[in-house]
């Protein structure tokens, strides 16, 4: 097996995929956006963007982070030009980094049809000089691998997500930095989370951002559990928790962080993505997207999404590997699924065979290896609206 | 005596086992202490009571509490969102409500 490949950036921090982004910064902006890159939908071309027009620190942080992203070698950014998203500080990051990087004003370039057509023309040039980039060599310890579940049913937690746990204390264990989600679904679970912490203290901040998302939940009336959920047998949001808390393995939890912050080294991090303060913008992921956005956010290469009930999403700028937990849906669904989890269940594997296989997929992605997802098309992509304080003190002890 | 090959027992504290395929109403099980019958359709991944649980008792799963018994639950039945309930925020379902509406 030939070594991993990767897209040097000026950060020192290596890409596995090499997509020009382009990033509408309003609704209003989205269909130019989509349609200048439609031609290039085979070839890395993807639209990203933020729909709100009022202003908001998250979603300009998480826009930065994502345009200067590994995996992203170019942006073109659009705006209708009446939207209050600082446009041009986006453009000065992405600038600051080396990457080629234009902004086109729909309001000033003339509407709908210039703006595609000068778009295409840029993407084009810088699609010709992302193909001509050069990969280095990447260690598996230069890695950030996101996890998130979606569709889960009484499955998910038996095999498909205590098999992503595998995959991860084996990629932890060769250096390389992991991350698990979703504290609206740590509920339950979060007495026996904290005491993996590495300090006491990062113990005491996993268990408060545990805290917080059952009392943002609270107020909003729902958990974080979808009526499909029931269906596949889970009967509690507690009972979902502990299904999902399989995915962070069994590696102590090296520090907190929110979306947009990348893990300083390698180990396992928890994504705290409920939001501070007083509840303000409605449900803190208003799907499994938005949770992708935010790990992809953290710099994570590409996502493990374990599902029962059977997702077929992907995501823009990183690959997502969908490991399917239920036999029943694999055989339903294979040619959207990478990896068949339910063997499990059904004795034809063991975990360890599973989690093996999860990682070396892993590393084949850094090889020239495609996911289903990516080979169907699929570019899901979303943003809303929230705000977060800064990290606490504790929340990434030195290692 | 070992319980049914068609059940998994996660952990020796559990009071459910999940089923490994699905399984019929009216199925003869092996609970590892007694036999016991199926009260209703039990599909992929569901839970089927390991013993008699007590209302207001905790249901056991990976050795941890995921919910408590909302009334007298029987040694082979299908425990689900109709005898169990979340401690913390409640659950929401469509299929199952449609279902118990037909019953009630």
């Amino acid at each position: 097996m030939s070594g991993l490949k990767g897209y040097l950036r000026s950060d020192g921090r290596k890409g596995i995929r090499n997509v020009v982004a382009v990033a509408y910064l309003v609704e209003c902006a989205h269909h130019v956006a989509r349609e200048i890159a439609l031609p290039w939908r085979e070839n890395e071309v993807h639209a990203i963007g933020f729909p709100g027009c009022y202003p908001n620190p998250y979603a300009e942080r998480m826009m930065e982070q994502l345009c200067t992203h590994p995996n992203v070698g170019a942006v073109l950014l659009i705006s209708l030009g009446c939207e209050s998203f600082n446009k041009y500080a986006l453009e000065r990051v992405v600038r600051a980094t080396g990457r080629p990087v234009k902004t086109i004003v729909i309001q000033g370039t003339g509407g709908t049809r210039a703006s595609i057509k000068e778009g295409r023309a840029w993407v084009e040039e810088a699609r010709a000089l992302l193909d001509e980039t050069e990969t280095v060599p990447m260690a598996v310890s230069e890695l950030v691998i996101g996890t998130v579940c979606g569709g889960s049913d009484g499955t998910s937690g038996i095999t498909g997500n205590p098999a992503a746990g595998r995959a991860f204390d084996q990629l932890i264990a060769e250096g390389a930095a992991c991350i698990f989600e979703e504290t609206g679904e740590l509920i339950g679970c979060e007495h026996i989370m904290a005491a993996r912490a590495i300090t006491p203290e990062l113990g005491a901040e996993l268990e408060k951002s545990v805290a917080k998302a059952a009392r943002y939940y609270a107020t909003l009336g729902y958990g974080s559990f979808a009526a499909g959920n029931a269906e596949g047998g889970l009967s509690t949001i507690e009972e979902k928790s502990m299904g999902a808390y399989a995915k962070s393995g069994a590696s102590l939890i090296s520090g907190l962080i929110k979306p947009g912050d990348v893990p300083p080294h390698g180990g396992l991090y928890l994504l705290d993505v409920v939001p501070d303060g007083e509840v303000r913008f409605g449900f803190p992921n208003i799907n499994d997207n938005a949770e992708i956005a935010e790990l992809i956010a953290c710099g994570a290469h590409c996502v493990l999404f374990v599902t029962g009930r059977g997702s077929v999403v992907g995501s823009a700028i990183s690959p997502v590997v969908k490991i399917c937990a239920n036999p029943e849906t694999y055989r339903r669904m294979s040619d959207d699924m990478d990896v068949d989890a339910g063997r499990i269940l059904e004795g034809r594997a063991s975990l360890d065979e599973v989690g093996t296989e999860i990682r070396d997929l892993v590393v084949s992605l850094a090889q020239g290896a495609r996911t289903k997802s990516e080979e169907l098309g699929h570019q899901e992509f979303i943003l809303t609206y929230k705000s977060f304080e800064p990290l606490g003190p504790a929340c990434l002890p030195a290692a | 005596m070992t319980h049914d090959p068609r059940l998994i027992l996660l952990d020796a504290r559990d009071n459910v086992f999940v089923a490994r395929t699905r399984l019929p109403a009216g199925e003869a099980i092996e609970t590892g202490t007694g036999a016991a019958t199926l009260d209703r359709d039990v599909p992929l991944a569901h839970k089927v009571a390991r013993r008699a649980i007590a209302p207001g008792e905790k249901i056991l799963k990976y050795g941890a509490p995921i919910g408590v018994a909302t009334i007298a639950i029987a040694a082979g039945s299908h425990v689900h969102v109709q005898n169990m309930k979340s401690d913390y925020t409640p659950t929401y379902h469509l299929e199952d409500e449609r279902k118990a509406g037909a019953t009630q």
